[in-house]
């Protein structure tokens, strides 16, 4: 029977209650009194110069209440990038300042240089077009293309910056010469070049930012959706507006998904609280759909040469990889990591390669900034490893699922250490793989491929065997690596006096249904009900210090840290306990809600212990603390490595290079699974939006800098009708070996394995239909793309 | 200024609204019913569905002028007399068909509106009429299969799990 509460139980979501009946409070569905409104005035130009604004019409126009520009903001910080990356002959990455409202220049379409705040949202459109009308903003040439922006050093995104590079990083530098001796001495050399197509992220929650100033107390409040609170808050108080921290509250309330956009902070969000400010009155602001496509950070955009060395049987003996890497216009906060420690560091995949040398030159353009989306260089990575090995086994005439059984790390390998620079602590490569061939019924897949074929189909079946390092992430490691902040995390566990629970996390839970697992865990630990566990996220002012909720590290993390205050609960309860049963400490027992007297029938009840603590009549106060209420910080020893294997099947359309899905297969180990619904769920999104980048979504840039892409009209989301039932698996368990819930994380997961198996499912279809000229299609492998390589 | 009376999940309502004003605006702004989203600016992501005389609307494409005289329900409508869930959303709890619940409400008064034209509709069938609701989180896997569950089918045999 599977269980009905606690830990690996498939609770309902909790939250989903207020979903379905409209009550959610989403950050634009909040009414202030004196409430005012934002637009922002944006460049229509990828690159320009900002020769003047003419503020005088637009001041003048129906409740305008007041304009910003850049020149308000010239002397306030930068928002700055997350990680300082040193390239290959040490010397450090370039950081131009990123401003709140352009100044001087705007650098790419949609990039704001001013703003309007009126009395109503329609008074401040019609100002904010006025002001556009009259700005003179000279356009320059755009830099798009990242080969001829580092070629050409007369055009500059940033005047300073003169070849448009940040850095061009080694990975691992030491490790080059040993890499391409392999490759001198190789019996095999594959090459591929290819693309990773830029996506944009795509939250149906468009981002929005309410600034509330209090005059009478200098405090200052943002609601904004946000993926992680505290950052945010330390980023506008530390860097931009120089607010102390101890006067700015953050709050992201119920937020509409992220996918990595909404990790970031953006100027909307200063801009919105230095408007309040000046005003005494609260600011909003809401982005319509073509500001997120023109401004949310999109993601992806790499152009890399992979060449792989292998023997003639297929093992794996070197990969090197050049990639240009896009940042976009500015660097938004993890945009230097992404295509770094997050992309370079998995480039050794599951596989005993003995050697690796990544390069990674990353680009400035007149684009969007571009940071870590779902997955965020982990997708990169294993997209380039899983094409190249099953172009390698096509040019060595050997089985995709053989040659990866014989490179796959045995079970017996670990911990292992890999040339760049990360210990897997635990894993079972080849059980998922199993599982998976049978999940898939491959054996069966001539039969089906006959069938396809009798309608006039080409079948195929693509593979990928995948990982990932995610609950990101030990703090000295990342110090080391370049990162500005720690990330560890933070929950206090707060007994109420009647005995239920408040646990408040550093976790942001924008989709993931935190608060049914977290309350899960607390539970079971606790051994009362769910009901009784309230989680609270998302409030600087209530909880303790967070790093938010990405790079699936909320229950790694998050959950370690509340796994840890629960723990010290106990200790706590035990020492209560103890004096009320007048034993020792020792030989009190905590289990199933009762702390026991070991060997007696004398306990207490988790609440009889709860209210002692508050009501300490019988209490000892001499030796300890009254009240229930425990703070745990925990920072991660390793990243945890969720792995897995990928089985798409496809459908390709001779005649007009349409591709279906077919099936879609999954096996995954992610550790301990704490409950299976959300996990599955959080699965097959992951699935849907890898079939998106791999069938459907691009971002188009023009030669001028213009996004073709900017609505829905022409950025092509995933829709029910593109994707089937997938079939999902997570019965392979190899517990994380250094954290306390034994999880590794299963939020990216889709979104890394997915890609590389829907593409290679369409090669494997023109193979087999005798297309065997086409070796690559680029994504997103639209039916005139298939067709083109079909007919080309 | 337009005069506008409409009812609302069952109540008369009335007031003077700017020609340009949107269905989805006047319910959000004016009504403060913030359960119908806006996901996009163009008629696509279907977040703001709404049902307008029974049918299936999205609510930034209408003017609420154009709604007058029109009996509306939203998603703030949808729960049973008693504050429970309806079968729908209660089949989208069961089946983890929401995470992010952003798009939920769209997508639930869509599906209701498909079970009312269609009683039991084919997985494919229930495919295409969501076409026009987008969701990001989810895959679209249990939404398919909640809306099964709502018609009364064995969703977890028709999805093969």
């Amino acid at each position: 029977m599977p269980k009905d509460h606690g830990i690996g139980a498939s609770s309902k979501r909790r939250e989903d209650v207020r979903f379905l009946s409209g009550r959610g409070v989403y950050t634009d569905d909040m009414a202030l009194h004196g409430q005012t409104y934002a637009v922002f005035v944006r460049s229509n130009v990828a690159h320009g110069r900002i020769k003047s604004i003419d503020t005088s019409a637009a001041s003048k126009m129906p409740g305008v209440l007041a304009i910003f520009t850049g020149e308000d903001f010239k002397d306030v910080g930068g928002n700055p990038a997350g990680w300082l990356i040193n390239s290959r002959d040490g010397t450090p990455m370039r950081e131009p300042k990123r401003p709140v409202l352009a100044h001087g220049k705007v650098r790419h379409v949609g990039d704001a240089y001013a703003a309007v705040v009126a009395e109503t949202y329609n008074q401040a459109k019609d100002a904010a077009q006025q002001l556009a009308d009259d700005s003179d903003i000279e356009e320059l040439p755009a830099i798009v293309d990242m080969k001829k922006a580092v070629a050409d050093s007369s055009n500059r995104v940033h005047d300073e910056i003169p070849d448009n590079l940040c850095f061009d990083w080694g990975w691992i530098e030491d490790n080059r010469a040993a890499v391409d001796a392999a490759f001198k001495s190789a019996p095999h050399v594959t090459t591929l070049e290819l693309v990773n197509n830029r996506l944009v992220p795509n939250a149906m929650e468009p981002r929005s930012s309410i600034g509330e100033y209090n005059p009478g107390t200098g405090d200052y409040k943002l609601t904004t959706t946000s993926q992680n609170p505290h950052l945010t808050r330390l980023l506008v108080a530390a860097f931009v507006l120089g607010i102390p921290e101890n006067k700015l509250t953050v709050v992201a309330p119920d937020v509409g998904g992220g996918f990595g956009s909404k990790i970031y902070h953006y100027g909307e969000e200063a801009l919105v609280l230095a408007a309040s400010r000046k005003l005494g009155r609260p600011v909003r602001w809401t982005a319509e759909r073509t500001e997120s496509f023109l401004t949310d950070a999109h993601g992806r955009d790499h152009v890399t040469k992979i060449e792989m060395a292998s023997t003639k049987d297929g093992e794996i003996l070197a990969i090197r990889t050049e990639t240009l890497a896009n940042v976009g216009a500015y660097l938004s906060n993890f945009s230097t990591a992404t295509p770094t420690f997050l992309h370079g560091t998995l480039m050794a995949g599951p596989y005993k390669v003995p050697h690796v040398y990544v390069n990674v030159k990353t680009v400035f353009t007149n684009t969007a900034p571009v940071d870590a989306y779902r997955g965020a260089g982990r997708p990169e990575a294993t997209f380039s490893i899983e094409r190249i090995v099953d172009k390698m086994c096509r040019e060595l005439n050997l089985d995709p699922f053989e040659v990866r059984r014989k490179n796959l790390i045995q079970p017996d390998q670990f911990p292992y250490t890999t040339p760049v620079g990360l210990v897997y602590d635990t894993g079972n490569y080849q059980a998922t793989l199993d599982k998976l061939i049978e999940l898939a019924d491959v054996k069966n897949f001539d039969k089906r491929a006959a069938a396809s074929k009798a309608k006039g189909k080409l079948r195929g079946m693509g593979l990928s065997t995948w990982i990932e390092a995610c609950g990101i992430a030990p703090s000295n490691l990342v110090g080391v690596l370049g990162s500005r902040v720690g990330l560890y995390d933070a929950a206090t566990v707060r007994v109420n006096a009647t005995g239920n629970i408040s646990v408040m996390t550093g976790a942001h839970s924008h989709g993931q249904g935190h608060e049914t697992v977290f309350a899960q865990i607390v539970a079971e630990k606790l051994g009362i009900p769910e009901s009784s566990v309230e989680i609270v996220h998302g409030d600087t002012s209530k909880i303790p210090f967070g790093m938010g909720s990405y790079g699936s590290r909320s229950l790694a993390v998050c959950g370690a840290a509340m796994t840890k205050a629960v723990d010290k609960i106990i200790a706590k309860g035990k020492k209560i306990a103890a004096h009320m049963l007048e034993a020792a400490e020792g030989d009190i027992t905590f289990e199933d809600g009762k702390f026991s007297v070991a060997g007696t029938d004398k306990a207490k009840t988790f609440g009889e212990i709860a209210f002692s603590a508050y009501v300490p009549h019988n209490y000892p106060l001499e030796t300890l603390e009254p009240g229930l209420e425990e703070t745990a910080f925990y920072d991660p020893a390793n990243f945890t490595y969720p792995a897995g294997a990928y089985l798409c099947e496809v459908e390709v359309d001779p005649e007009t290079g349409k591709v279906d899905i077919a099936s879609f297969t999954c096996a995954d180990d992610f550790g301990h699974v704490m409950n299976p619904m959300i996990v599955e769920g959080q699965v097959h999104g992951g699935v849907g939006q890898g079939i998106g980048q791999a069938l459907l979504e691009n971002t188009s840039y023009d030669e001028n800098g213009q996004l073709l892409t900017a609505s829905y009209m022409d950025y092509a989301m995933p829709r029910a009708d593109d994707v089937p039932f997938y079939t999902v698996d997570h019965s392979c368990v190899t517990p994380c070996t250094h954290n306390p819930l034994g999880v590794k994380g299963c939020g990216e997961a889709g979104a890394i394995g997915s890609p590389p198996a829907v593409v290679n499912a369409v090669i494997d279809a023109l193979h087999r239909g005798g297309h065997t000229h086409v070796k690559h299609i680029d994504m997103p492998v639209s039916p005139a793309r298939v067709w083109s390589a079909i007919n080309g | 200024m337009t005069k506008v009376t409409m009812t609302v999940n069952g109540k008369a309502v009335s007031a003077e609204v700017e020609g340009r004003t949107l269905l989805s605006a006047f319910l959000r702004e004016g009504l403060g019913l913030t359960g119908t989203h806006v996901g996009c600016d163009t008629s696509q992501c279907g977040a703001c569905v709404v049902h307008v005389d029974g049918k299936a609307v999205k609510s930034c494409t209408m003017f609420a002028a154009d709604a007058d005289g029109a009996q509306v329900k939203t998603i703030e409508g949808m729960n049973n007399p008693d504050g429970s869930l309806s079968v729908v959303q209660q089949a989208f709890q069961d089946h983890h068909g929401l995470q992010c619940g952003f798009c939920t409400p769209g997508m639930v008064m869509s599906s209701a509106a498909l079970l009312a034209e269609n009683p039991k509709p084919t997985e494919a069938e229930i495919r295409h009429y969501l076409e026009g609701n987008i969701c990001r989180c989810t895959g679209y896997h249990n939404i398919v299969k909640a809306v099964l569950a709502a018609s009364g089918q064995d969703a977890a045999a028709l999805a093969a799990e």
